[in-house]
């Protein structure tokens, strides 16, 4: 499996972490109902097809949003989360 | 009071083994350059500029090297004054250097790193984040023949010991 | 005599001046160079190779490659000794030591062949049918039993010492097998300039150019091929990669492949043994070309049988003279190895085809026939024919089998790919776009001819090449052989006897059908009730012949049936090739301290922390245990002063206008409020509301802060403040990066610490968790008044190459005032006797209020974990809350991992009132103490509980009290 790492390009699957779904993006507000958090924090589709999920590049620090198939298992793109939450 | 000696992060070099070598290295002053959003930093850092990524932007002996996320290290030269433009951190002492040199260097570091190591694709005066087997690395290319590899300090025993078996490896196939 | 089974002239691979001497079974074998075991022995008459798995059957090489069913011996002694090497593929070398295997006694009288003659008794299942009661039998008397008999080879026991290699490589093109296909793939990528690697399992490249010799461009196969190989080798941008097998094909164009690097010689200490690589390729051409099959008849498995395609091989690559051949043959390509053998000088005995042929040739033709049975116990001696005039005994020492071909398509399906079914060819063909990037060419997809292989390798190239954005020229094909092949299905013959299928694991046609009969006709159910396919050959050239035995059972089709999955790896690979340098400590890096020379040089044992090695203990004269050390190092620590390297605590540079803001979100306590010159102590959360890491949190700077993290949690924080950081506050004006590595910091604890500072020139007039940069001996350092301890504690950092000198000027200015260097259990004891949490405590499941910090979650304002922290389940009366514990008679052990109980409940899960996280004997105290969690534990101070370790065998009552068991008032720390 290779992430193509926007500063660093394709890289080999070992060079990264994952963390998880990229519902993670999506915080709820300061305040927010306990409901929002349980969604946030478990709540999960686990789709056959395409997904989006959290993945870190050890080697640049750099947190990326995956968007892959789980069925072909093609990645179709990595972005900074710094630029997808922005 | 306090009489206090530099020790160096590794002893026992340079070893050479076949068609390659590797050798301590003084990168001289490190200093992490991380700019804040939005920040112009070309004035501050003339004659360098702040590099892309992969970008080794030199300027004679000092160079400004790409080393992560929207960070560089300034390897060879203090520090300008950045204030309120980048966090600048001394980063002297958290990384041992050595150098990979020789025709068989590229062989060696595939033993070590899943990096496409084609000059095509990791050309000669670019620099890479990857790893060493399981060490973190940043790889600076000087030529199709030379790499410059850092890594934690902590891991200078294992760095040297992981590209000694890469090399004896290395050197005994060449020799059948 | 030596060599006798040779044909003069013949051997493209061996060097006739080069004579190789060997030991099979101890005795001496000549070979020569360029040899396999399997062809050195049966240059020799040796035909005999091992025993089969289930039935002890003799058994010999089949094959000439690496699909090989059943000429598994083992070689080498000691630690390096390899069972299961296929002598089909294990080149000889002077003084090497090879063994059969799997026998009872000698080869040739092999005591566990009565398994085959109570194989009426052993059919499929017969384990799940036999076993199965009286069900007290299963553990005490067969599994033993079994698990005596079962298994391939022996292991050595012991650690393998030898060099193993893993390595990467990077091509725009893969090329897969370099036979006709492949060979002019690769030269009409390389001519086009195209980054090229080409693979290739055998020694040299020509595939089945080398073995049936076919004429290429007017030169004969092998010397053609030899040709391309001289070009490939003479252009830059081509690596080619011989005695490499590609085992696997993953996603995104990264593909497995095992070297033998040095397998073919004697064991070195420097030259890697094996080589794992992974190739990462843009495009890939498959051309693996095809692997004969046999056909399923009576005693079809004895040392003489073999397919026909390796007796071509054996003899054209080797040398080997078959002696008397029976050819039995259902399709063209068989009769044609009939004709090849002849013109070699071959007595073919018979040709035997169950087709109605009508040919004419210089040997007996059998048409409308089949072999029915052989002869000969521990070597073929007969062949019984059944054909129209009656039955035939026909004497012969090699029987070929030509059942027809199988494409080798295994790469192609092993991301789950479903091959085709061709009728024209009666085997399976690649289905198109199976693995994304790899396309298919020559007999790998069913085109046989060498004509129709050189010119699809050319065609599938410059389609490749094309997705590369790199123009083929002109494919400059050579004219070739392109006989047309034909086929009639023939997968076994009805006649009585065993008639197998898969030689490796004893599966009979019997056995398949006994499968279907009894309800397992699913292709995968039939594998595994049967076996088939299942042994280290994985039925490479038994498993379509098994599944078109179960069609016509079931009545199915082929196609109906399909095949079952094709996993990696294609050949097998050793763990140690897979695992290259991952053994001991090249397992994970090691991470030492600036302290580390000098503190092995004091005798301190290491104790592993995560990467990091830290000193257990400081033995001094006279001191043979951990506890006489320690408990003198607390009592340093506490009555004067102590030295110990912290540096692997996390440390993190937090830099800008920012800086202040974000650490408010980061951590549940207000940063932003420090004063420069000052340290906090931190809690940070999880997003789910439970404790991530503590540390502290020091104002170095107006806009900068010195964040220190647990050493177990270092590199988890600084990923989760990378991650805080990009994906919710990318804008903000804030950096960090981890410092870690270049400081060396060391805790200075006791009522002398102070007095220690002065020595080394410091005025330490900083107040309790105060901070400041200081100069050292000239050098620019950093001093925090920070406790571990609850003593009154410094830590000093200084740029990491300074650390050794320091850490020994400490420990000298130390012992000096009557202090000492202390280790990890002392750091334990005197943390415990505070009740300071560690990892052991913030272990993943427990809140800010668990461990008695709820206060520290700031009401006004938001940070990470704050809103989950709030749900029900976490502050709801009746968590686990952090105590201390010390057991009633002073005496007593306790021990971490041990469960609470109230004294009267019996100690079952379902009276559990918490547990035991960390204990320390506290010399200061006289006793015991240990920490833990316990149902309202802060409601219960004074409570008597019992402590009970199963494991251990303790039963302790203990008292519950406050988890801060000296100096409850924090005096001495704040001095």
């Amino acid at each position: 499996m290779r992430i193509p790492c926007p500063c660093c390009g394709p890289r080999d699957r070992r060079e990264f972490t994952y963390y998880g779904a990229s519902d993670y993006l999506d915080r709820p507000a300061e305040g927010a109902d306990l409901e929002a958090w349980d969604n946030y924090l478990h709540l999960r589709d686990n789709p056959a097809g395409v997904t989006r999920d959290l993945w870190y590049h050890d080697p640049c620090q750099a947190w990326l949003e995956v968007t892959r198939n789980t069925v072909t298992h093609e990645i179709l793109s990595a972005h900074p989360v710094s630029e997808v939450s922005a | 009071m306090a009489d206090l000696i530099s020790q160096p992060a590794l002893t026992g070099l340079p070893v050479t083994l076949g068609r390659a070598t590797v050798a301590a290295l003084d990168p001289g002053r490190v200093t992490s350059i991380a700019p804040y959003p939005g920040r112009d930093l070309s004035t501050a850092l003339a004659p360098l500029r702040f590099p892309a990524p992969g970008e080794v932007v030199s300027n004679g002996s000092i160079r400004l090297v790409w080393a992560g996320r929207e960070m560089a290290f300034l390897l060879g030269a203090p520090a300008p004054d950045l204030t309120g433009l980048a966090a600048v951190t001394d980063q002297s002492d958290g990384w041992v250097w050595v150098s990979l040199e020789g025709d068989d260097a590229a062989a060696v570091l595939a033993r070590l790193s899943p990096l496409d190591l084609r000059p095509a694709s990791f050309a000669p005066g670019t620099a890479a984040r990857s790893t060493l087997n399981h060490l973190p690395a940043l790889i600076i290319r000087t030529s199709e023949t030379r790499f410059e590899l850092a890594s934690f300090r902590s891991m200078a025993g294992t760095l040297k010991e992981e590209l000694h078996h890469a090399m004896q490896a290395v050197a005994a196939r060449a020799a059948l | 005599m030596t060599n006798a089974h040779r044909i003069p002239g013949k051997g493209l691979l061996i060097d006739r001046s080069r004579p190789v001497r060997f030991a099979f079974d101890g005795r001496e074998v000549e070979g020569f160079q360029g040899d396999t075991l399997a062809s050195a022995l049966l240059a020799n008459g040796t035909r005999l190779m091992g025993r089969s798995f289930k039935y002890h059957r003799p058994r010999g090489a089949m094959t000439a490659g690496s699909e090989d069913p059943s000429s598994l011996v083992e070689i080498l002694d000691g630690a390096q000794q390899t069972p299961n090497v296929r002598a089909t593929v294990q080149e000889i070398y002077e003084g090497m030591q090879a063994r059969s295997q799997n026998h009872v006694g000698p080869l040739n009288f092999d005591l566990l062949a009565l398994n085959d003659l109570l194989a009426p008794f052993f059919s499929a299942g017969f384990y799940y049918k036999t076993f199965m009661w009286p069900r007290a039998f299963w553990e005490k008397l067969y599994e033993p039993l079994i698990r005596r008999a079962a298994g391939l080879g022996r292991l050595s026991g012991l650690h393998d010492e030898s060099i193993y290699e893993k390595a990467w490589a990077h091509c725009d093109l893969l090329v897969i097998g370099a036979g006709p296909a492949g060979l002019m793939a690769a030269l009409s990528a390389a001519r086009a300039g195209a980054d090229v690697i080409v693979v290739e399992e055998d020694v040299r490249l020509g595939g089945r150019l080398l073995a049936d010799q076919p004429m290429v461009g007017g030169m004969a196969g092998p010397v053609w091929a030899e040709w391309a190989a001289d070009e490939l080798a003479s252009l830059p941008n081509v690596r080619v990669m011989t005695r490499t097998t590609v085992t696997g094909a993953y996603d995104d164009g990264t593909y497995g492949a095992l070297e033998r690097v040095g397998l073919h010689r004697a064991p070195s200490d420097t030259l890697p043994r094996e080589c794992f690589w992974r190739i990462v390729a843009k495009r890939a051409i498959l051309t693996t070309g095809a692997l004969e099959r046999p056909i399923a008849h009576p005693d079809n498995d004895r040392p003489g049988v073999m397919l026909a395609s390796g007796v071509t091989a054996h003899l054209a690559k080797w040398g080997v003279n078959p002696g008397r051949v029976v050819v039995f043959s259902n399709n063209d390509s068989g009769l044609q190895t009939a004709r090849n053998l002849t013109a070699q000088g071959v007595e073919i005995a018979a040709y035997v085809d169950p087709r109605p042929v009508s040919v004419l040739e210089d040997f007996p033709v059998y048409a409308n026939a089949q072999v029915t049975g052989t002869r000969g116990r521990l070597g073929l001696r007969d062949v019984a024919i059944r054909h129209a005039g009656g039955t035939s005994m026909i004497e012969a020492r090699t029987l070929a089998l030509a059942g027809g071909w199988n494409p080798t398509l295994h790469l192609a399906c092993h991301r789950n790919g479903r091959p085709t079914w061709d009728d024209s060819i009666a085997a399976f063909v690649p289905t198109p776009g199976m693995v994304p990037g790899l396309s298919v060419a020559g007999a790998a997809r069913g085109r046989f001819s060498t004509a129709a292989c050189l010119a699809d390798g050319a065609a599938v190239a410059a389609e490749a090449l094309s997705d590369l954005g790199l123009t083929a020229r002109p494919a400059d094909v050579p004219d070739a052989e392109d006989t047309p092949y034909a086929i009639a299905p023939f997968w076994a013959v009805e006649a009585g006897g065993r008639a197998w299928l898969d030689f490796a694991n004893d599966v009979t046609t019997k056995d398949v059908k006994l499968a279907a009969q009894e309800g397992y006709s699913s292709v995968e159910h039939m594998k595994r009730y049967t076996t088939q396919g299942m042994a280290p050959d994985q039925g490479k050239s038994s498993n379509v012949a098994a599944l078109a035995v179960l069609a016509e059972a079931t009545g199915q089709g082929i196609p109906a049936t399909g095949t079952t999955t094709y996993r990696p790896p294609y050949v097998p690979i050793s763990i140690a090739a897979l695992g290259a340098g991952g053994r001991a400590e090249g397992f994970a890096p090691q991470r030492l301290l600036t302290s580390d020379a000098q503190t092995r040089s004091m005798g301190a044992p290491m104790i592993e922390a995560g990467l990091w090695y830290r000193p257990s203990y400081f033995p001094q004269g006279g001191e043979t245990s951990w506890r006489a050390a320690c408990d003198r190092e607390v009592g340093q620590v506490r009555n004067a002063v102590g030295v110990c390297d912290v540096s692997t605590l996390g440390k993190i540079d937090v830099q800008g206008p920012d800086a202040a803001r974000f650490l408010d979100f980061i951590y549940t306590n207000t940063m932003s409020t420090l004063p420069l010159g000052r340290v906090r102590y931190g809690l940070m959360l999880r997003e789910d509301g439970f404790v991530m890491d503590d540390g502290t949190c020091a104002r170095i700077g107006d806009q900068q802060f010195v964040v220190t993290t647990t050493t177990a949690g270092a590199g988890q924080v600084m990923r989760h403040m990378d991650f805080i950081h990009q994906a919710f506050c990318a804008g903000w004006d804030v950096r960090m990066v981890s410092v870690t590595e270049g400081w060396a910091q060391f805790a200075v604890a006791g009522p002398k610490a102070r007095d220690l500072l002065a020595a080394l020139g410091i005025t330490a007039d900083l107040p309790f968790m105060g901070c400041a940069d200081i100069a050292l001996g000239g050098v620019q350092a950093r001093l925090f008044r920070i406790s571990f301890s609850g003593e009154e504690g410094y830590e000093i950092a200084v740029p990491t190459r300074y650390g050794a000198a320091l850490f020994a000027q400490l420990v000298s200015a130390a012992e000096a005032l009557g202090g000492c260097a202390y280790g990890m259990e002392a750091l334990n004891v005197l943390r415990v006797e505070k009740g300071f949490i560690t990892h052991a405590e913030i272990h993943g499941r427990v809140t800010a209020g668990d461990v008695g910090l709820g206060k520290m979650v700031s009401a006004k304002k938001d940070c990470i974990g704050k809103g989950a922290s709030l749900r029900p389940g976490l502050v709801e009366e009746g968590r686990e809350q952090l105590v201390g514990l010390m057991p009633v008679n002073q005496g007593e052990v306790l021990s971490a991992g041990a469960h609470l109980y109230n004294e009267s409940d019996p100690a079952k899960r379902e009276h559990n009132q918490g547990y035991v996280t960390s204990v320390a004997p506290s010399p200061t105290l006289g006793c015991w103490l240990g920490i833990g969690f316990l149902k309202n534990g802060r409601a219960r101070h004074g409570e008597v509980i019992r402590l009970v370790d199963g494991l251990r065998g303790l039963s302790v009552l203990v008292e519950v009290c406050n988890p801060v068991f000296f100096d409850p008032d924090g005096g001495r720390m704040r001095g």
